[in-house]
């Protein structure tokens, strides 16, 4: 008997210990709760890649490496947390695609997510025509091709850009100027361009605009450019960033995009966590009322259950969504299920004349297949809705599936060991009145 | 058993709703929503006053929107949905909805589904609900492996998912209802909830059958002869509060989750209510009662 005592006042204290945690993790932000976009607030990218010029056997290392240049990207944007992942899917809808999916919360600005992933830089270089004028920077090409004609180095010819300051000479100290450095390749087709064209102008453009004309004064054979296009610091790092990480390694198309602003999933998480305190109130009385001191241990379960479950979706950690909140509160109606079970069984031995002991022992003896097999086959719907799942499905079915797990595990530890601990007497008028349930005494 | 003994009586009131419930769906059929057709879903709020839904319809419609549909929303705002919109449209979206600034208005969620992806989705909902349902046949016939008098452990599957259809097609009919009156759409999270509440109703038949499983074991014990119909009344009558009182505490926190909880999960607790009375029902009503009539059947 004390034995059993001793464990279930340790229940408790773990049950604490856990209740504890949760709190404390919550307000110092040590391990806050990973809330999913619709409750945070930013946005989810879906995009096709087009993968007709890959070869099938480098799918992978071309999806690989998609998904690297888009976090990078990503990263230099400053977005906290970014989830950048590819996913095979289409296969359902009759032709087989390979995606990406980006997640960026924080961002509401659906166009401002898709410019940022969606912007890949042109740089392209023309010599002016001899004799033609140098028109004036900021023209687009569009007016002035004409002047032009193409160069033999291109964008595609840098292997990285520099932001500097100063270096690029002209007196002017402080300009921010673009040190481009050529591949070899571009070295080579470099220095010849440089070599043949001294005294003419070199026109740079970018996405289209004339952003520098620096004349060629002398063959650069070191593979080397500076652009001084009068940028402002911010544009000149935005320009080497483009460069660095902007070509895509294969064209991409969008195919959802998802925004949610952060005062509606600031309103949902207040509404879901006022649902669930609810719904375990609500749960309690009735648990109660009902099975009175069978109903207060199960509510001490239901508490141990939630706490429990909580620290879990924090070690995961679970991403939470709306739909994932509903599932929890779903899970608390549910959670007590198991200990119904026990308590009618309990009451069936009572009256078979047992002492409150062995009824509680026989009870959870007998509850147990019923409990083992109807759980079971919520775990089985469970796997299956994580598997349909969007990352919005994804979310009710993973809170599910271990709400049905943690809860079977509470009814059958926590319950019992508190029930046996208890020793509540059927012999004496109170102790059947505590032990038995509904209307009729 | 009162309930096995005049089990016609609720096997009409089943037929009954299953009717009126097909029926319903058939009226007022069923509004697939952008996650299935593909499209765009925006919901906007305005700051002061908001255009009413004729003047946002017409400044949908200039924008060069098709096939929109206008919902009050929440907090001064609306939902609109409509099919798959250019980049340039995407773009200004806010003007469009704002009336030119005319009410300052901010975007407070936008998703925008590909055709292929809602195609996709469809189909994948198809075969989870399919999935389920198998695999709700094959688990039951294999736990129940041990019981094969009088009924054989595959009918125990068999009628396990009978009363699953039956559950499925409620919250369906209802659902339609919904669209209709509210306009209210099937999105994924709809089939979540279909798929919830088959596990759920699973979940309490096999409670019930687990007990018919255990009384059938004790008579073969005790060398009882007791007629089938007994054992299943008597089976369903131990098991009859608790089907109910999960039930209630279950509705009990989907009620709260309904009136308080968030908007975005309304329309979802609110056919998860639907589809647990009806799931509740079913395994009392019509799964024992079921395997009583086929019992006797067979054995006619």
């Amino acid at each position: 008997m004390w034995k059993t005592r001793l464990i279930a006042l340790g229940l408790l204290a773990l049950g604490a210990l856990i209740g504890w945690y949760v709190i404390d993790s919550e307000l110092t932000g040590s391990r806050p709760f990973r809330l999913g976009l619709d409750l945070s607030g930013g946005t989810q990218l879906v995009y096709k890649a087009d993968l007709s010029e890959v070869d099938s056997a480098q799918t992978s290392d071309a999806m690989a490496s998609l998904r690297d240049t888009i976090e990078r990207r990503v990263n230099l944007f400053g977005v906290a947390e970014p989830i950048v992942q590819t996913e095979k899917g289409g296969a359902l809808a009759g032709e087989s695609q390979e995606r990406l999916i980006v997640e960026l919360p924080g961002v509401t600005d659906t166009e401002a997510a898709i410019a940022m992933i969606g912007q890949t830089p042109s740089l392209e270089f023309r010599l002016l025509k001899v004799d033609a004028a140098s028109p004036p920077e900021g023209t687009p090409l569009e007016q002035i091709k004409d002047l032009f004609e193409p160069a033999a180095v291109t964008g595609k010819h840098v292997d990285k850009a520099q932001l500097q300051f100063g270096n690029g000479g002209g007196g002017l100290s402080n300009e921010a100027v673009v040190v481009l450095d050529f591949n070899a390749d571009g070295k080579q087709l470099f220095a010849d361009l440089t070599r043949d064209n001294i005294g003419r102008p070199f026109g740079i453009f970018l996405d289209g605009v004339l952003i520098s004309i620096p004349v060629i004064r002398e063959a650069i054979p070191d593979g080397t450019a500076v652009i001084s296009g009068n940028f402002t610091p911010d544009s000149a790092r935005e320009l080497v960033r483009n460069l660095n990480f902007g070509a895509l390694p294969v064209p991409i198309e969008l195919l959802t995009t998802e925004t949610v602003g952060g005062t509606l999933g600031g309103k949902a998480v207040e509404n879901g966590l006022l649902a669930g305190l609810g719904g375990v109130a609500a749960v309690i009385v009735f648990m109660i009322l009902w099975y009175r001191l069978p109903g207060f241990v199960a509510s001490l379960a239901l508490l141990v259950y939630v706490l429990l479950s909580l620290a879990v979706f924090k070690l995961i950690p679970v991403t939470l969504t709306a739909a994932g909140i509903a599932a929890f509160i779903l899970s608390i109606g549910m959670a007590v299920d198991a200990n119904v079970l026990i308590f009618e069984r309990m009451k069936e031995e009572m009256k078979k004349g047992k002492n409150s002991h062995d009824a509680i022992k026989d009870g959870f003896a007998r509850a147990w297949l019923s409990i083992r097999d109807s759980n079971i086959s919520s775990i089985i719907t469970a796997i299956i809705l994580f598997w349909f799942g969007t990352s919005l499905v994804k979310g009710f079915a993973l809170v599910f599936g271990l709400g049905v797990i943690i809860s079977m595990i509470t009814a059958i530890s926590v319950s019992r060991t508190l029930l046996l601990a208890l020793g509540v007497s059927t012999e004496s008028k109170i102790g059947r009145f505590f032990l038995s349930s509904g209307i009729n005494i | 058993m009162i309930i096995v003994t005049y089990r016609k009586v609720f096997f009409a009131i089943t037929a009954l709703l299953v009717i009126v419930s097909i029926g319903a769906a058939l009226i007022f059929g069923l509004k697939l929503g952008t996650d299935f057709t593909g499209g765009v879903l925006a919901e906007v709020r305005y700051q002061d006053a908001k255009p009413s839904v004729e003047e946002l319809s017409t400044a949908l419609q200039e924008a060069g929107y098709e096939g929109f549909a206008i919902r009050e929303a929440q907090d001064n705002g609306y939902i609109v949905r409509a099919g798959n919109i250019t980049s340039e449209m995407r773009a200004s979206l806010t003007q469009t909805v704002s009336l030119n600034d005319e009410y300052p208005a901010t975007l407070e969620r936008f998703s925008e589904i590909g055709p292929t992806i809602g195609v996709e989705l469809r189909n994948k909902s198809f075969l989870a609900i399919s999935l389920v349902l198998l695999a709700i046949l094959l688990y039951i016939a294999f736990v129940f492996r041990k019981v094969s008098k009088p009924v054989s452990s595959w009918v125990y599957g068999l009628i396990a998912l009978v009363t699953l259809v039956h559950d499925v097609i409620i919250p369906i009919g209802f659902f339609s209802v919904l669209g209709h009156i509210f306009g209210a759409q099937v999105d994924t999270l709809f089939v979540t909830a279909v798929l919830t509440i088959l596990g759920f109703s699973v979940h309490d038949t096999i409670v019930v059958f687990d007990r018919v499983r255990e009384n059938l074991r004790l008579n073969q014990e005790q060398n009882k002869k007791e007629d089938f119909e007994l054992t299943a009344g008597r089976s369903l009558q131990q098991t009859f509060v608790r089907s109910v009182n999960t039930s209630v505490t279950v509705l009990i926190s989907l009620g709260v989750l309904f009136f308080v909880g968030p908007e975005s999960t309304q329309d979802f607790a609110l056919t998860l209510i639907v589809g647990i009375i009806a799931g509740t029902f079913s395994s009392i009503a019509l799964a024992t009662p079921l395997l009583v009539s086929y019992a006797k059947w067979r054995k006619a």
